[in-house]
């Protein structure tokens, strides 16, 4: 076999290589995530964010708007600082918008859903959410409605 | 009485003979590595041999992989109502861990046991000591060519492995039983991460070409020059490489994932 040939085969493999790496990137995983970071940040308090993790979802109405970036806890308020990153097409959010976290499915992930609020100023970077909803506990539910059965 | 007992340190001292004169010779290749950059074009010609010619196995067995992972998903999915799932199912082990492995596993078998047995056979027929006596340094010549090669096809084969059958999985699940064909992609997206699972399978499958092409190149510079020494050598690459793979596996998933 002549060099060229040989030289044209390998050059093949190692396309293909590329591009397989590259289908796993692209098509595979959720690198187009990191992507598009741009975007303003918000911050949140919670009393408890259940098992929201760094990178969930954050929507509006079901519709994804943004990802959580950073949770930790706040020593001074004795909350959870949940920090997210909104991209800045959806610059329009009222400033009393509120944060809940639900869970998506019965066992699915835990997301961020907000609900805008009335006023004329709007969420900017660095601004914090003041009405948050914390994540339901399935133990605190299952004893508040032991109480109630036993009081009643 | 003392006999057994000598025969064990002996073994032993054995042992530690063969790991240092592995180290040893890693060393060698690792100082005229410089030779792959000066002298590209045997570097290639390696890598058609290494390489090119591992393309249809790891294909074949890469598209059979993925829809076995497809049908298994999906069996034991379905009972919880979660088949949607099977695109993030598949990716996950395959990126994670069979990508790399399997791989790996098939390289030592096709081309690190035929790396072994063309070095040993040149050492047995003295073409290794007819270079040197023509002032030719076989490491240079012959070793760092071959574990150079060996040491890039490994994660490019490991991608296409992978590549290969998540279509396989795909071909399965959604072209024969009926999974949605959006929810697989999107499933698959939504869990695999990039820098923690994509990432970490090329880590592996870097190291385990590193580990795969030092073992058969050391087996077949280090073969004892007869028929004998020479099959010895190749089985030895083969089961050397899978045992240091399985336990590198082991090793990198507990350093990778084990946090979480």
């Amino acid at each position: 076999m002549t060099t060229r040939t040989i030289e044209i085969a390998v050059g093949i493999f190692v396309a293909l290589g590329l591009a397989g790496l590259f289908m796993l990137a692209m098509q595979v995983s959720n690198i187009s995530e990191y992507r598009n970071t741009d975007g303003y940040t918000v911050n949140a308090y919670f009393t408890n964010i259940g098992g929201l993790k760094v990178r969930a979802p954050v929507t509006v109405s079901g519709v994804r708007v943004g990802r959580v970036t950073a949770i930790r806890y706040d020593p001074e308020r004795f909350q959870a600082r949940v920090e997210m990153t909104i991209s800045a097409a959806h610059d329009y959010l009222p400033a009393d918008t509120q944060a809940s976290i639900y869970t998506a499915g019965l066992l699915g992930e835990q997301y961020i859903a907000l609900e805008p609020g009335g006023e004329d100023d709007v969420l900017v970077h660095g601004s914090e959410i003041f009405y948050t909803q914390s994540a339901l506990v399935l133990e605190e539910i299952i004893g508040r409605i032991l109480v109630n059965l036993t009081t009643n | 009485m003392l006999g057994p007992l000598q025969r064990l340190g002996r073994w032993g001292l054995g042992v530690f003979e063969r790991l240092g004169r592995g180290h040893l010779f890693l060393l060698r290749i690792l100082l005229s590595l410089g030779v792959a950059v000066t002298r590209p074009r045997l570097v290639i010609r390696e890598l058609y041999s290494v390489g090119v010619l591992s393309l249809l196995i790891i294909a074949v067995s890469g598209l059979f992989v993925g829809m076995v992972l497809g049908y298994q998903g999906y069996i034991t999915l379905v009972k919880f109502g979660a088949e949607e799932a099977l695109g993030s199912v598949v990716a996950l082990s395959l990126v994670r861990e069979l990508g790399p492995v399997v791989t790996a596993l098939l390289f030592a078998g096709r081309a690190g046991s035929a790396l072994t047995a063309e070095i040993g056979l040149m050492k047995t027929t003295e073409q290794l000591s007819g270079m040197e006596m023509m002032a030719v340094d076989p490491v240079k010549r012959v070793i760092v060519p071959r574990f150079v090669a060996a040491f890039i096809s490994l994660p490019l084969l490991a991608a296409i492995f992978s590549a290969v059958a998540v279509m396989g999985g795909y071909f399965i699940g959604v072209g024969l039983l009926g999974v949605d064909g959006g929810s697989y992609w999107s499933q698959m997206q939504a869990n695999v991460d990039f820098y923690e699972d994509v990432m970490n399978g090329i880590i592996k499958s870097l190291v385990f070409g590193f580990v795969v092409a030092w073992i058969a190149v050391f087996e077949g510079h280090d073969t004892v020059p007869t028929s004998e020494g020479m099959s010895r050598s190749t089985t030895r690459t083969v089961v050397h490489s899978a045992l240091a793979v399985l336990a590198l596996d082991f090793i990198l998933t507990g350093l990778m994932f084990g946090d979480i």
